[in-house]
């Protein structure tokens, strides 16, 4: 245990994702013996990002107005709705160029050991932008993992009734991913799990 | 395939270790601690990055030291390949192929593939069910490495299902309400679990001539019935338990429906209790000799043959599949009479390469023709056969 408000530092960064207690006091005595600027310049960033940053209120995406630059875009097909977890994946898809129609950001995926059930999610949000007839086509693209799938599942369910056009993307290997380097677990089940195309 | 060398810096009691093998039998004798566990242990960590008789990687690295190193020469049809691991307790492991690093340490799993017995293994027979599960669950990653995505995704959806059952139970929730929030993960539990259960019953269908053959060369006593059958906590009704051809003829999907019914049977008891009662966690594979359950009914000596035959008919199984592994057996004569221990030479000659370990000379039948090593104080020493 270090003094006071060095151990805070290290705390409060050990609750980062990803950092553990050691890179956490790595990190803290860096920033104790960085030039203050820099040091400064980070604080200065991170109380904009928080002031000035906020969720699409459509879509859920981060975004710097009421909402994100893709809902207010007016070239893309309203039609087609992709629903993902993250933010994050929003950025992944789009740096693919294969989407053109708009997003919806859950904020996470059902997961009973983290307390995350439907209701924390945005489906509220999900099922009254599809009330109109505006949405033809759903793509679920929440995670290839076990919470992922049973997010899906549980919005296919929901949506079901609406007639909608919904459809899931194909998991296994990770998009781009190179034959070579997958592991044999992951390509054995890519195998095991393959699907006719014809 | 068969180890031509092996390497150790500081691997458990070994500061340094440079030793060389042949094919055929290779005896390590010496007295109790010693150091005979801690050879044949680092040629199984080379095949399986675990230890067979510890969790964690800790206690391999030699007490005050940073790392150890295994490394070993491994020869199969006239290719050499060498492999080495370096073990870094509490951060992550490294490891080579011929030399060159590799980017992931699992790509050295099967470059040499070994079958261990050891004393630890009685609890095979004598242990709880759950023994039993992981013996076929390790077997099956063994000869289908996907198998290990399905072990940690129906972990996974059991762990998820039960804080689901647990929030139920603690919230009061009605049990339409339950049924709506468990629908998915009952179907997703179904899904993988089905998947593992038709594995599992297929491998025992094949697993179970091999062990009954085993068992009656060891006994000597070509008449005994040994039985293994898998009770399964998804397969059986009120009215009808599936033999084991009837389960072996069902498909995954066949499973699922199954389970999916016994989760709905289920479901009151389940929520009254907070955990999951039927699954591939739940079911045992009973052993039985001449109909007596071998759990309760066998001596030691009878429990250490059945224990030695599930491991030896492991062996025949992996023979079968394609390349023959190293035959590791930890003291396994000192619990076995003498008629039994010459049986087992027949087993461990005809391996490619076996190893095997004995801290009493005279308890290594006569008639076994093996390398011998004399093991003392961390050093090993090869003696020349007279
Ligand atoms: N990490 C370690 N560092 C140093 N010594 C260790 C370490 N782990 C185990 N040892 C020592 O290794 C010895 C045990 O070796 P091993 O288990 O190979 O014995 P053995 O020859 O198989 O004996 P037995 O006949 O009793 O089975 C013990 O003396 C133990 O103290
Ligand atoms: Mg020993
Ligand atoms: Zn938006």
């Amino acid at each position: 245990m270090y003094e006071g408000i060095v151990q805070d530092l290290i705390d409060e960064l050990g609750r980062l994702p990803g950092v553990g207690p050691k890179s956490a006091q790595r990190i803290a005595f860096h920033i104790l013996a960085a030039d203050p600027v820099d040091v400064l310049r980070l604080a200065d960033t991170l109380r904009q990002v928080k002031d000035q940053v906020r969720f699409c209120e459509v879509c859920g995406n981060v975004a710097q107005e009421q909402q994100c630059r893709i809902c207010r875009d007016p070239r893309r097909d309203v039609s087609i709705l992709c629903v993902v977890e993250e933010p994050k994946d929003v950025v992944a898809i789009e740096k693919t160029r294969e989407f053109r129609g708009k997003y919806h950001v859950l904020g996470g995926a059902i997961s009973p050991i983290d307390g995350i059930g439907p209701d924390d999610l945005r489906i509220r949000e999900l099922m009254a932008r599809l009330a109109d007839t505006t949405v033809t086509e759903v793509i679920l693209a929440t995670d290839p993992n076990l919470e992922g799938e049973a997010t899906a599942t549980y919005l296919a369910r929901l949506i079901a009734p609406m007639g909608l056009t919904v459809s899931r993307l194909a998991s296994g290997l990770p998009v781009g991913g190179d034959l070579e380097y997958a592991d044999e677990v992951t390509l054995g089940r890519a195998f095991a799990g393959r699907r006719a195309l014809s | 395939m068969w180890v031509k060398s092996l390497h150790l810096s500081d691997f458990r009691s070994y500061a340094a270790l440079d030793i060389t093998f042949e094919g055929g039998v290779n005896c390590l004798v010496g007295s109790n601690g010693q150091g005979k566990t801690n050879v044949i242990e680092a040629i199984g960590y080379l095949a399986t990055l675990q230890s067979h008789r510890v969790a964690s990687d800790a206690p391999l690295v030699r007490l005050g030291a940073d790392h150890a190193v295994i490394g070993a020469v491994v020869s199969h049809e006239d290719r050499h390949m060498s492999v080495e691991i370096q073990i870094n307790a509490g951060r992550a492991n490294r490891a080579k192929l011929n030399r060159t690093p590799v980017t992931r340490v699992r790509d050295i799993v099967g470059v040499l593939r070994t079958v261990v017995f050891s004393p630890e293994d009685l609890s095979l027979v004598k242990g709880d069910p759950g023994e039993r599960r992981n013996f076929l669950d390790e077997l099956l990653t063994l000869r289908t490495p996907r198998i290990a995505g399905l072990r940690a995704d129906v972990d996974r959806v059991l762990k998820q299902r039960n804080a689901l059952l647990k929030s139920a139970a603690a919230t009061g929730m009605s049990q339409s309400a339950a049924d709506t929030a468990l629908a998915v993960w009952d179907e997703q539990y179904a899904l993988h679990a089905a998947e593992l259960l038709h594995e599992r019953v297929h491998l025992l269908q094949q697993l179970q001539p091999l062990v009954a053959d085993r068992y009656r060369h060891v006994a000597g006593d070509v008449g005994l019935d040994v039985a293994m059958r898998y009770q399964s906590s998804v397969a059986g009704t009120d009215d009808h338990t599936p033999g084991p051809d009837e389960m072996t003829a069902w498909t995954p999907m066949h499973w699922q429906q199954r389970l999916l019914e016994q989760l709905r049977v289920h479901r009151r008891q389940e929520l009254a209790r907070a955990v999951t009662v039927v699954g591939p966690h739940r079911d045992e594979i009973a052993l039985s000799i001449a109909g007596m359950p071998a759990r309760a009914f066998l001596s030691h000596g009878e429990s250490w043959s059945l224990a030695l035959s599930l491991r030896l008919a492991s062996y025949d199984l992996l023979v079968g599949d394609d390349i023959a592994p190293v035959l590791i057996l930890d003291d396994v004569f000192a619990e076995l009479d003498d008629v039994r221990r010459a049986h087992l030479v027949d087993a461990v000659t005809s391996a490619t390469q076996s190893f095997i370990t004995a801290a009493v000379e005279h308890d290594i039948p006569a008639q076994l023709h093996a390398r011998r090593y004399v093991v003392t104080k961390g050093q090993v020493s090869d003696v020349r056969p007279q």
